[in-house]
């Protein structure tokens, strides 16, 4: 067997054999060294008697195998303490039945598990990556800036809690399925922003959060059949179609209207208005579905002029009555600025500002600063602008708000 | 696994109609519990005008009035359940009258060996 294609069936097997030693040993580490040892074990008998038929039930076996005599070890060591006695007489007894059926929920339970409302939403995510990504602490801490020692604790709290609060490991019933889906889709949404805003710097890791987001989406989309599931992978799809366009050469901000929409991923576009349209003929679909939806009319539109923006603000109206929130409502008042006139979108950012909402939202008020600018108030724009400027975090954001303001300046 | 459920609310929350209708829900609720073998306790608290602190320090005892923490929620009563998970002992919180007028902590039991 070749080195190339063992690393192959390790990147496609190692999470599965893993989601399934975590249901039959009940504990992630115990699961983990299974894991470990079962591809030791396929490294050394694979190349010599061939590679098994069904690969993934060769390893969990090994794996399980492994533990079990580990556990049988600790036990005599201990003098056999009936807890690891009852515990090796459950695994295997539950050895007995192991579907393949069983083998596929096995990683949904696992993300079901790491999502777990109970579990603090900081350590939701780590967790996820780590348990059901199979990224390592080192990754996870470099994509959000942390250090190892720092993730590694909120990866430990994570796994602790699941351990002795006895989270269970197990796919909801239907009837808490609403509840449950909610904090795993969030979970996978905010892997993918995290991946997906990140523009210079640390990009190239953080591109591997995006990818993960939606593999993640992915194996949610094909094992459980819910239109928002469906919807979330499109969202990220359509997002992800674009990001050739959305950054030039010198990594500056390229706004959607001035994107070269020949570098769109049109693969992408053409399976994220596929799942969009899935979603939608369900009615049953919610926010995440709605605004893939806006996304998918942005991608229809060949040319910034052809963009059908009556349809955006209609759905728009759908999100509001959905989730009404002032971010949303900042992004109706664009659509509007564009179906109708801009002073009209301008009156309904001001509106919201005045409530005293979004006012640290450097978006809000570089909205406000492009609207001015275009009815020709060019002291207000960059009043507005400068605001932006400070209230920008990002290298990329704050380049583009200075551009906007020495253009300002030219004039 | 055990669990212990802390109902925590503010005191006079309940109207007296209202606090003795929650009781006799919650005695059935216990019933309903022992009937599948996960009722191991359960009562209310007097309020906390009640409560005496304890504190021995290098041998010195101190009693003092008023409850550990002076805050808005108290603690104001108590499951005690034995059920097979997390999600068993948040099913049976959702049932308990008290919380919907506060919050249920729930905390996982630890079992000490040896115990009478």
């Amino acid at each position: 067997m070749e080195p190339l294609q063992f690393e192959q069936i390790y990147r496609n097997e190692s999470r599965k054999v893993f989601a399934t030693l975590v249901r039959l040993l009940g504990d992630f580490d115990l699961a983990e060294e299974g894991t470990h040892e079962a591809f030791a074990a396929a490294m050394q008998h694979w190349p010599e008697q061939g590679t098994p038929a069904n690969t993934t039930s060769w390893l969990i076996s090994a794996g399980r195998f492994k533990v079990v005599d580990m556990l049988r070890r600790r036990a005599r060591m201990s003098e056999l303490q009936p807890e690891l006695v009852r515990r090796i007489s459950e695994i295997e007894a539950s050895n007995q039945s192991m579907a393949d059926q069983d083998i596929q929920d096995d990683r949904l339970r696992l993300i079901f598990t790491c999502c777990h409302p109970a579990i603090d939403p900081k350590v939701q995510v780590p967790l996820t990556l780590r348990e059901v990504c199979g990224l390592t602490t080192e990754e996870i801490a470099h994509a959000y800036l942390m250090t190892p020692s720092s993730m590694a604790q909120r990866i430990v709290r994570g796994k602790a809690k699941i351990r002795d609060a006895r989270i269970p490991y197990v796919i909801p019933s239907l009837n808490d399925l609403p509840e449950r889906l909610d904090p795993v889709l969030s979970v996978i949404y905010l892997v993918f922003n995290e991946g997906y805003s990140a523009s210079s710097g640390e990009s190239l890791t953080r591109v591997d959060l995006s990818d993960e987001a939606i593999r993640l989406a992915r194996l949610l989309v094909e094992l459980l059949p819910d239109p928002e599931a469906a919807g979330l992978l499109a969202l990220m799809l359509l997002h992800e179609s674009r990001r050739a366009a959305r950054v030039n050469c010198v990594g500056d901000i390229v706004l959607l209207e001035d994107q070269d929409r020949t570098l769109w991923n049109q693969g992408f576009i053409a399976e994220g208005k596929r799942l969009v349209e899935h979603a939608l003929r369900s009615r049953r679909f919610g926010v995440y579905t709605i605004q893939a939806a806006i996304s998918a009319v942005h991608a229809d539109a060949k040319l910034p002029s052809e963009t059908d923006w009556a349809q955006i603000v209609a759905l728009y109206d759908v999100l509001m009555r959905a989730d009404a929130s002032p971010v949303v409502e900042l992004n109706r008042a664009v659509a509007i600025a564009m179906r109708d006139d801009i002073a009209s979108g301008l009156s309904i950012i001001d509106a919201i500002l005045s409530r005293g909402e979004l006012q640290d939202y450097y978006l809000a008020h570089s909205a406000r600063g492009e609207f001015l600018r275009r009815l020709g108030k060019n002291a207000e724009a960059k009043s507005a602008f400068a605001t932006a400027l400070s209230l920008a975090k990002q290298e990329p954001e704050q380049r583009f708000l200075r551009q906007k303001l020495s253009s300002i300046n030219a004039t | 696994m055990k669990y212990i459920l802390l109902i925590y609310s503010e005191e006079g929350v309940w109207p007296p109609d209202e606090l003795e209708v929650a009781r006799d829900e919650s005695v059935q609720l216990c019933h309903k519990l022992s009937e599948q073998g996960q009722y191991l306790g359960a009562a209310p608290l007097h309020p906390v005008s009640t409560a005496t602190c304890v504190r021995v320090r290098d041998g010195n005892r101190t009693v003092s009035d008023g409850p550990y923490a002076e805050t808005k929620e108290q603690l104001a009563g108590y499951f005690l359940i034995d059920v097979a998970d997390l999600d068993e002992a948040i099913g049976v919180a959702a049932r308990i009258p008290g919380t919907t007028h506060g919050t249920t902590e729930i905390r996982p039991i630890v079992e000490l060996p040896g115990l009478p």
